[in-house]
């Protein structure tokens, strides 16, 4: 079957040029590196939104802010009942401790997720649209002002629990935490990919985000497969902030706007409700940032990615690959 | 090329089943806001039967139909299966308990495929019954064995009604609800859509069959119901409607 290999190679080696060109672009390692970790990130928050807008047509603008919660249980976690305070250097020793930082992270964001949409969106659903988008804007507002008025208006320090050794790959450092995080979110993104092609539940949430009414006559309980969605989709922000804190070595309660932004950027690029555009267009967005830096123009870099947005709104609205979870573009 | 092949059944039941009332609606009204679409509909469905509702654009059919199905709920009345009361439970609930609904405009997932939409309509049961359930579905429509993989929405008008009653069907309903399931379909396929409703209703399904082709319904049900601007205004048995005069007239195109 010719035509399968075709298939299947094509994206592994459209993807593969893809990135020694963008290794070439950004003059090596040091910089991939940092594009691969900050693109995980972007691609993470982006499938929130875009799962989020696929099935209720709502943007989530406190998607950010549930990035930025998550960032801050995460440090929460490492902080206080693990009491980390440096480097851990047993690799074992350090995957046990990422675990129990990300999974109940995922969890407890999960669980956030769905309360919010639980009683803040599912009472404004038969509202006209402007309500739950404004909505939305007000749960950001309490998310921010929630944190704010815990952890207060500095920067809070993560734990640095990964050790600092890096490892020569290509002529550049590689450090193991990054390489890890970006393990870690791609091996997430596949998961959700399955989850959403290949189960019983993910044909219920693109049946769902298609045609509501046709998927309750088939038995599915809508309001069940619109909680699993706003789960996972704050499960993935919570592991997104969870790299954000490690990553970055600090948490601060206004750093969901900004990457907020960026990812939603992210998820209009590849097409909104199309999860395999969001992941591509959270790793375009952080090309587009490392790479106005790595030129020398790494202030001009957001004016760069909100370029990026006005243009794709403008021109191309449903994305680079258009909508694909539901059916109205 | 197997959409001419299904035997063609034109010869009218003879007898009416005389199963227990399946099925039934006792005045119901209901509405969508202000708008007052049912006006007190009243029916009965017997189990093994076929019965038609029949009536202009704006009759009420398919709400009659929704407010079945629990996509709608009767303000006042009752709706009663299998003499549960269900006027309030939700759609998705009553797939479960033996209700299925094919809608109008049949309402195909058209980014799921063909086999992914029969999926779908086996929500609610379980692998193995499904397996068995997909060979039933594609001995009635083997045109939808060949488009397994193809994407719902790249089938014609014809296959996609067949899969939307396939999806349905895999459900394994007691009562099937039918909105409409010939329109827009060339006059070869109406027959043979009409002919695989007569066989799905032999084997065992109670169907309740909405129809601006009022005279094949006629042909093929038991009995029927007209509707008027939401209200019953003649029923009876299917040959007793075809002489009706005002059907005649004002449904079979005769003047
Ligand atoms: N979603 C809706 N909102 C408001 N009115 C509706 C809606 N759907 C149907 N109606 C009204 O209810 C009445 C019955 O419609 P319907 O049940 O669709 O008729 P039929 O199926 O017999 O053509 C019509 O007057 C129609 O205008
Ligand atoms: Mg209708």
């Amino acid at each position: 079957m010719r035509p399968d290999i075709v298939r299947v190679l094509q994206p592994i080696v459209i993807i593969a040029v893809s990135l020694v060109v963008v290794w070439l672009l950004l003059g090596g390692t040091q910089q991939f590196m940092n594009f691969l970790t900050l693109g995980a990130i972007y691609a993470l928050i982006a499938l929130g939104y875009t799962m989020v807008y696929g099935i209720i047509e709502l943007i989530n603008f406190a998607h950010g802010d549930l990035f930025m919660f998550g960032a801050f249980v995460a440090m929460w976690i490492l902080t206080v009942p693990l009491g980390m305070t440096g480097a851990v250097d047993n690799p074992l020793q350090l995957t046990v401790i990422l675990v129990v930082v990300m999974l109940p992270t995922m969890i407890v964001m999960g669980l956030l997720g769905t309360f919010i949409e639980r009683f803040a969106y599912r009472p404004l659903r038969h509202a006209p649209r402007l309500a739950p988008l404004i909505t939305a804007i007000g749960v950001s507002f309490i998310l921010q002002n929630v944190i704010y008025s815990v952890f207060g208006p500095s920067p809070v320090n993560v734990p640095q629990v990964f050790p600092l050794t890096r490892f020569e790959f290509l002529g550049g450092r590689v450090s193991f935490l990054s390489l890890f995080m970006v393990a870690i979110a791609v091996f997430l993104m596949v998961l959700l990919q399955l989850f959403v092609g290949r189960t019983r539940l993910g044909r219920a949430m693109r049946s769902t985000a298609q045609d509501r009414e046709a998927a309750e006559l088939m038995g599915v309980d809508i309001n069940q497969t619109i909680a699993i969605t706003f789960f996972i989709a704050a499960a993935l922000a919570g592991a997104g902030g969870t790299i954000q804190g490690l990553y970055f070595g600090s948490v601060q309660f206004n750093l969901g706007f900004f990457v907020g932004l960026k990812a939603f950027t992210a998820a209009v690029l590849g097409g909104i409700g199309n999860t395999t555009g969001a992941a591509l267009g959270g790793f375009v967005i952080a090309f587009i940032e490392v790479f106005a830096t790595q030129l020398g123009y790494s202030r001009w870099s957001e004016v760069a990615v909100f370029t990026v947005l006005i243009l794709v709104l403008v021109f191309r609205p449903s994305g680079i690959l258009g909508q694909q979870l539901g059916e109205r573009a | 090329m197997s959409e001419a092949a299904a035997p063609v059944t034109t010869v009218a039941p003879m007898v009416a089943p005389h199963g227990e009332v399946l099925l039934k609606l006792t005045d119901v009204h209901t509405y969508y806001g202000h708008i007052h679409a049912l006006q007190g509909i009243s029916i009965d469905v017997r189990a093994g039967e076929i019965v038609t509702l029949i009536g202009a654009n704006g009759a009420g059919k398919t709400t009659t139909l929704k407010t079945v199905s629990g996509l709608l709920h009767p303000r006042t009345g009752r709706v009663t299966f299998e003499g549960r009361d269900i006027s309030k439970t939700p759609a998705h609930t009553l797939v479960r308990q033996g209700i299925g609904h094919a809608p109008e405009g049949r309402r195909v997932f058209s980014r799921l495929t063909v086999l992914e939409n029969l999926q779908m309509g086996a929500f609610t049961r379980s692998q193995a019954e499904m397996k068995e359930d997909l060979e039933h579905v594609y001995d009635l429509f083997p045109r939808l064995k060949e488009r397994v993989s193809q994407g719902g929405g790249s089938l014609s008008g014809g296959e996609q009604q067949m899969l939307a009653i396939g999806r349905a069907l895999m459900a394994r309903p007691r009562v099937l609800l039918l909105d409409e399931p010939s329109l827009g379909l060339s006059p070869i396929l109406v027959q043979q859509i009409f002919s695989i409703i007569q066989e799905i209703n032999a084997r065992g399904t109670t169907i309740l069959l909405v129809e601006q082709n009022a005279l094949q319904a006629l042909t093929i049900a038991h009995r029927g119901y007209v509707l008027q601007t939401g209200s019953v205004v003649l029923s009876g048995s299917a040959s007793e409607m075809r002489e009706n005069e005002m059907v005649r007239k004002a449904y079979l195109g005769e003047i």
